[in-house]
C-alpha cells in the first residue's frame, strides 16, 4: 500500500497523542541526565502542530512536513526544537512533488531526515543521542527496502531497530548534549531524545501499516 | 510544588508583563514572538548586543536589558532555549544599522537556536556575529562532551560588551572583546537543594539532608559529584582551587570577582563566600579589582552558589565602570 496525505497528517496527529501520553515518562526521563523538559516541549510542539494543521489544510504531503516543521521549530525550543524541525523540513523536501509514499519512498523520506538531524546536531553512533536510535532504523529500513520488503515490514523493522538503539543508551556515556556534562554519570540512564525518535519511528509503523 | 505562579505554563509570559509594567522606563516586551528590548532601540549606528536563553535565570538575561549592557534578550520557556523566531525578531528590532552580536551560552540547543536565528538575519542582510560563552571549569572541554557551559562569565561579558557598544566599538571589536572575557573568565558552581521547573512540578534531583551537589549548571542538572556538606571556608576554598586553576590565575593578576547566588540562599550568606573568596585571593597576590555579590544568574529557587572569576585588563576596568541602567544592574545614572 501507499501512504498520501491523509496517512501523513494522521501521522502527526497520533504523535500527538503519543507525546502527550508520554509526556511524564520523556520529562523523567530527561531530568536524570539533562533538565527535566523533554516531554513538556515534545507535548508543546507537537500540540501546536496539530493545531497548526487543523486550521490551515496543507493541500499536499510536502506542505504537510513543512507546516510540521515551522511550527517545531517555532514552538519546541531547546535543541530539540531545531532537531526535530530539521527532521521533518528535509522530510518535506524529499516528498517534493509527490502524491504517494511508496515502500522506496518512505525510506527516502527517513534518509533525509535523519542526515538532517545528524548536520544540525553533529551527533555521531555512541554518542548518547537520538542519533543512537535514528541510525540503526535508517539501516534496517534501507536493508528490508533492499530485500524487497513492502511497506509495512520496513517500518516494522525500523521500529524494532530504534527501539534497540534507544535501549542500547543505556549503557552509553554521553558525548553530545546536556547529558554530556555529568561525565561517567549519564552511564545507566535511557537517553530521552532516542526514546522520543523510537516514538516518531513506531508510531509511522503503527499508523501507516495498513 | 510551592510557587507563586497561576498556569505552570504562562509563568514565562506573566512574567514578562510585571517586568515590562515594572521598568517601561527602562525596556518594552513584544510578545508575539517574545522578547524583551530597550525602549529606546533602535540606537542608530549603535552596535546592538542581543543574548538570550531559557527562563529561569533572572535576572540573567531579560533584566540585563537596559542602556550600557543588552539591547535585546529572548527568554525561552523555563530553562528551555528560545527559538530562532524570537531571536531574529529581536535581532530586527534592536538593528541599529551596525550589526548585532549574540551573547550566547554554550548549550546545545541554544547554539542551535541561535546558530538558525543568525542565518535568518543574515539572509535579511543583517551582520551577525556570536560568541559562544563556555566558562564553567567542572566540565571537562574535550572531543567527547558538548563542551563547557556558560555561566556566570555571560554577566560579566554582558555588562563589558554593552559598555563597549554604547562607547562606540564597532561590531569587530565587541566581539573581539567578548571573545577576551571569555577566554579569561572561569566559573564553578555548588547547590544545597535542587530546583523544581513550573511545568514539570516537582524537584530534577533529590539531595539528601548532608548532602551537596559539586560542579551544577544553571538548569538544576546534576552536577560532577555528590558530597558531603562541609563549612563555606571549605566549600569556597575547593571552588576558588578550581577556578584559579584553569586559567591559571597568578600572583599580580587583576580580577573581577563575582559570587552568585542560585536563586534560594540569602545574600548574608553570599556575602560570607564572598569574605573567603577574598581572603584566598589575597593570599595568592590577585587582587579583586572590582566585585560583585548577589543573585546575578539564578537556576529558579535553587540554593547555593557559583564564583566566577575574570582576569581584568586596562581595557575592560573602565568598561566596568561605566554607567548601565537595567533592572538587574544599574549604577553611574
Amino acid at each position: 500500500m501507499a501512504v498520501g496525505r491523509q496517512e501523513v497528517l494522521r501521522w502527526l496527529e497520533v504523535l500527538q497523542q503519543v507525546y502527550a501520553e508520554n509526556r511524564q515518562w520523556l520529562t523523567d526521563l530527561d531530568s536524570a541526565i539533562g533538565d527535566a523538559d523533554h516531554g513538556i516541549n515534545m507535548d508543546r510542539g507537537f500540540t501546536a502542530v496539530k493545531a497548526e494543521l487543523a486550521a490551515h489544510v496543507p493541500s499536499d504531503i510536502r506542505s504537510v512536513l513543512q507546516n510540521a516543521a515551522a511550527t517545531l521549530i517555532r514552538y519546541v525550543g531547546g535543541a530539540s526544537g531545531p532537531l526535530y524541525g530539521t527532521f521533518f523540513l528535509r522530510a518535506a523536501a524529499a516528498c517534493a512533488g509527490k502524491t504517494e509514499i511508496a515502500a522506496a519512498d518512505v525510506v527516502a523520506l527517513f534518509q533525509a531526515g535523519i542526515e538532517g538531524v545528524g548536520q544540525r546536531g553533529k551527533a555521531a553512533a555512541g554518542d548518547k543521542t537520538m542519533m543512537d536510535a535514528l541510525l540503526p532504523a535508517l539501516d534496517a529500513m534501507r536493508k528490508a527496502s533492499e530485500d524487497g520488503d513492502g511497506m509495512a515490514a520496513i517500518l516494522d523493522k525500523g521500529a524494532a531497530a530504534a527501539h534497540a538503539g534507544m535501549l542500547g543508551t543505556i549503557p552509553m556515556q554521553a558525548r553530545k548534549g546536556r547529558a554530556s556534562y555529568l561525565g561517567a554519570r549519564s552511564i545507566g540512564h535511557q537517553d530521552p531524545g532516542a526514546t522520543s525518535s523510537c516514538l516518531l519511528l513506531q508510531a509511522a509503523a503503527d499508523t501507516w501499516r495498513s | 510544588m510551592k510557587k507563586l505562579i497561576n498556569d505552570p505554563q504562562n509563568v514565562p509570559r506573566e512574567f514578562l508583563a510585571g517586568l515590562a509594567l515594572a521598568h517601561a522606563d527602562i525596556l518594552r516586551v513584544c510578545l508575539e514572538p517574545v522578547y524583551v528590548f530597550r525602549a529606546d532601540a533602535p540606537v542608530p549606528g549603535k552596535t546592538g548586543i542581543v543574548s538570550g536563553g531559557g527562563s529561569g535565570h533572572e535576572p540573567l538575561h531579560a533584566g540585563f536589558v537596559g542602556k550600557g549592557m543588552l539591547d535585546a534578550a529572548c527568554p525561552g520557556q523555563v530553562f528551555t532555549s528560545p527559538t530562532p523566531d524570537q531571536i531574529e525578531a529581536a535581532t530586527r528590532a534592536v538593528n541599529g544599522g551596525a550589526g548585532v552580536l549574540h551573547i550566547v551560552k554554550n548549550y546545545t540547543g541554544d547554539v542551535m537556536n541561535f546558530e538558525m536565528a543568525a542565518e535568518l538575519c543574515q539572509a535579511e542582510g543583517i551582520e551577525v556575529r556570536a560568541v559562544v560563552i563556555n566558562d564553567d571549569v567542572a566540565v571537562e572541554d574535550s572531543l567527547y562532551t558538548a563542551g563547557r557551559r556558560g555561566v556566570g562569565t555571560t554577566v560579566l561579558a554582558e555588562k563589558l560588551c554593552g559598555a563597549a557598544a554604547e562607547r562606540g566599538y564597532d561590531l569587530a571589536r565587541v566581539e573581539a572583546l567578548c571573545r577576551k572575557v571569555n577566554r579569561n573568565g572561569r566559573s564553578v558552581g555548588m547547590a544545597l537543594t535542587s530546583c523544581t521547573v513550573p511545568a514539570a512540578g516537582k524537584p530534577t534531583f533529590e539531595l539528601g539532608e548532608n548532602e551537596m551537589e559539586m560542579g551544577i549548571g544553571i538548569h538544576g542538572e546534576p552536577g560532577r559529584e555528590r558530597m558531603p556538606l562541609a563549612p563555606a571556608g571549605e566549600l569556597t576554598a575547593r571552588m576558588a582551587g578550581m577556578v584559579l586553576a584553569d586559567l591559571p590565575f597568578g600572583s599580580g593578576d587583576e580580577v573581577i570577582a563575582m559570587v552568585n547566588g542560585m536563586g534560594g540562599t540569602p545574600l548574608m550568606e553570599l556575602y560570607l563566600v564572598y569574605g573567603e573568596l577574598e581572603r584566598i585571593l589575597r593570599a595568592r597576590g590577585i587582587r579583586a579589582a572590582r566585585r560583585l555579590v548577589g543573585n546575578y544568574i539564578t537556576s529558579l529557587e535553587m540554593a547555593g552558589c557559583s564564583i566566577t572569576l575574570l582576569k581584568a585588563d586596562d581595557e575592560m576596568l573602565p568598561l566596568w565602570d561605566d554607567p548601565v541602567l537595567t533592572p538587574g544592574l544599574r549604577w553611574g545614572i
